[in-house]
């Protein structure tokens, strides 16, 4: 992952790194510091009794998740082809028809939070 | 009457063509509120876009009103379609009409409710691993899901894009299938929908609505072990009683086996989860959905606004999703679950050298009880262990009432070869004639 920006500590961070470790065990067991980093990196904030909730069903799921480990390499042949159109101008949504879902807006643009 | 169900997020119309003709003119259709409809708010049962009014309508949509289908309402679901009973709903669960204590089925359980409390003649569902044939299941009705790429997913919001399709809702097989008509067929605005004439075998001109003929004499009916073993015995017992409806009717069956779907189920969750943490990251406030009040940067200010505006279910599945994905997770998960779902394909391919159709109970378990499952995800994770194989192998898959056990409706699946639509049609026709 190319994202490292507000880690919530180096013990998520290492870990999600780790995968021999746990590959390796029987149990998969997620902590509450693994559940924070993943949340960090998902962009999405938890309240302190959900990630511990979070952190017991993920143990069970990911638990579940390990019989993959059973799955036999398989070759994949894929009936991909590739879906080509002359590149043409159409119409399209309106600048106002774009913005119309925006929670805020000025002289035409979206308007986001402060990066920094 | 519609509130007694919680069928609908929102009744609204858009009225279909008074000029057509044919078998959808003057139907109602209620659509599932993650299929965009123009001019009115959807939802997809999320407090995220409580607020959402697309400005341009799905491709299903416009093809229902040109064969003359007015829509009446935007249908409950769970949030993001993500969930088997219509609870993770922002906007509370929908109620089963067979049993109002009992959930509809999920994720298209306001599409279900509504064909089978009477408020629509037809629904839209989307089934990413089972969110049509579940709820057509435990409602009573008819549920298809298409072969991917049969049908449009313009304007559909996304969920899990490699396994996802539209697919119809409706009182009987032939209902159904003349939706199906009407929204089947190649779209320019969705690269992955497939023009028939150039698909080898299938039959550009075919009419599903008239493939529901009963006429079974002859066909060859495979019965999996797997998708038996580990079900409810009163489901099993109906189920098997409404195939040997289909042998009195001539037709014949055979016992197979499809080691692979033991791992679908593993498969389809963390394909689903990786693919809908990448396609929920949209969800940011800015262009669109509800934005959190937040003095905090934009990194924080995201984060607070995906707090605040995904359930607990949407969530679950984003974390877990971004957990499969990263590094040193990818290969031990996404890349076994990709080994899986090709697995999967090859084992119904091969089975279909030697059958017609593939027959199974739809759910492994009766209608849950409010609530029931909600506390314990994995436990409704495990529900869709039937439907789930059909959409990693892209098939083609209806459920037809097979019959009753305890007074609730226990749901038949048949699945195809690709775009095998007309086959299990007529499959599902003779079982409807039987019961």
């Amino acid at each position: 992952m190319s994202d490292t920006s507000e880690s919530t500590g180096d013990a998520g961070a290492d870990e999600a790194g780790d995968a021999d470790a746990s590959a390796g065990s029987d149990a998969a067991t997620v902590d509450a510091e693994e559940v924070r980093h993943v949340a960090d990196l998902a962009r999405v904030r938890l309240a302190d009794d959900e990630v511990d909730e979070f952190a017991d069903q993920f143990g069970d799921i990911l638990d579940y998740f390990e019989a993959l480990d059973e799955v036999p390499e398989t070759e994949r042949e894929e009936e991909l082809v590739n879906v080509m159109r002359p590149d043409e101008v159409e119409s399209g949504l309106t600048q106002a028809e774009a913005l119309s879902n925006a929670e805020e807006t000025e002289d035409g643009y979206f308007v986001g939070p402060k990066v920094s | 009457m519609a509130a007694d169900h919680n069928a609908f997020i929102t009744e609204a119309t858009i009225e279909g063509d008074a000029d057509a003709e044919g078998p959808l003119a003057g139907a109602t259709v209620a659509v599932k509120d993650n299929i965009s409809t123009e001019g009115i708010r959807t939802t997809c049962g999320s407090e995220m876009l409580a607020d959402y009014v697309p400005p341009y309508s799905a491709t299903v949509v416009d093809r229902l009103t040109e064969a003359g289908a007015t829509v009446i309402g935007k249908a409950n679901m769970d949030e993001f379609g993500m969930g088997t009973t219509t609870e993770t709903s922002a906007f509370g669960p929908t109620r089963n009409p067979v049993d109002p204590e009992r959930v509809p089925g999920g994720s298209s359980g306001g599409s279900a409710a509504a064909v089978a409390a009477g408020e629509a003649d037809l629904a839209l569902g989307s089934d990413t691993g089972g969110s049509v044939r579940c709820p057509a299941a435990f409602c009573g009705v008819v549920g298809i899901k298409p072969t991917y790429g049969l049908v449009s997913r313009y304007g559909l919001v996304a969920y899990a894009n490699s396994l996802e399709q539209i697919g119809p809702i409706a009182g009987t097989v032939e209902e159904a299938a003349a939706a199906l008509d009407a929204i089947a067929g190649p779209d320019p605005h969705d690269g992955t929908t497939r023009d028939l004439s150039e698909v080898e075998g299938a039959d550009p001109d075919a009419s599903y609505a008239a493939a529901a003929d009963g006429d079974v004499d002859g066909l060859t009916v495979g019965i999996p072990t797997e998708l038996f073993d580990g079900a409810d015995e009163r489901v099993v017992e109906t189920v098997e009683a409404a195939i040997a409806d289909l042998e009195d009717q001539g037709a014949e069956t055979t016992e197979i086996s499809l080691p692979s779907v033991e791992h679908a189920v593993q498969a389809y969750y963390v394909i689903a989860m990786a693919e809908a943490s990448s396609n929920l990251a949209r969800f940011d406030g800015v262009r669109y959905g509800n934005r959190a009040e937040s003095d905090g940067n934009w990194n924080e200010s995201f984060a607070e606004t995906r707090e605040e505006g995904f359930g607990a279910e949407v969530k679950r599945r984003i974390l877990l999703g971004t957990y499969a994905l990263s590094a040193g997770y990818h290969d031990k998960y996404y890349e076994k679950a990709q080994d899986a779902r090709a697995w999967v394909r090859q084992d119904f391919e091969a089975a279909f050298a030697d059958v017609d159709v593939i027959a199974s109970p739809t759910m492994p378990v009766l209608p849950f009880e409010l609530g029931e499952s909600l506390d314990d995800p994995l436990r409704m994770y495990l529900a869709d262990a039937n439907t789930t194989p059909v959409n990693l192998a892209n098939l083609p898959a209806i459920s037809v009432p097979a019959g009753e056990a305890e007074g609730l409706p226990v749901g038949l699946q048949l699945v195809g070869p690709k775009f095998g639509e007309e086959r299990v049609i007529r499959a599902a026709s003779a079982v409807e004639d039987a019961s």
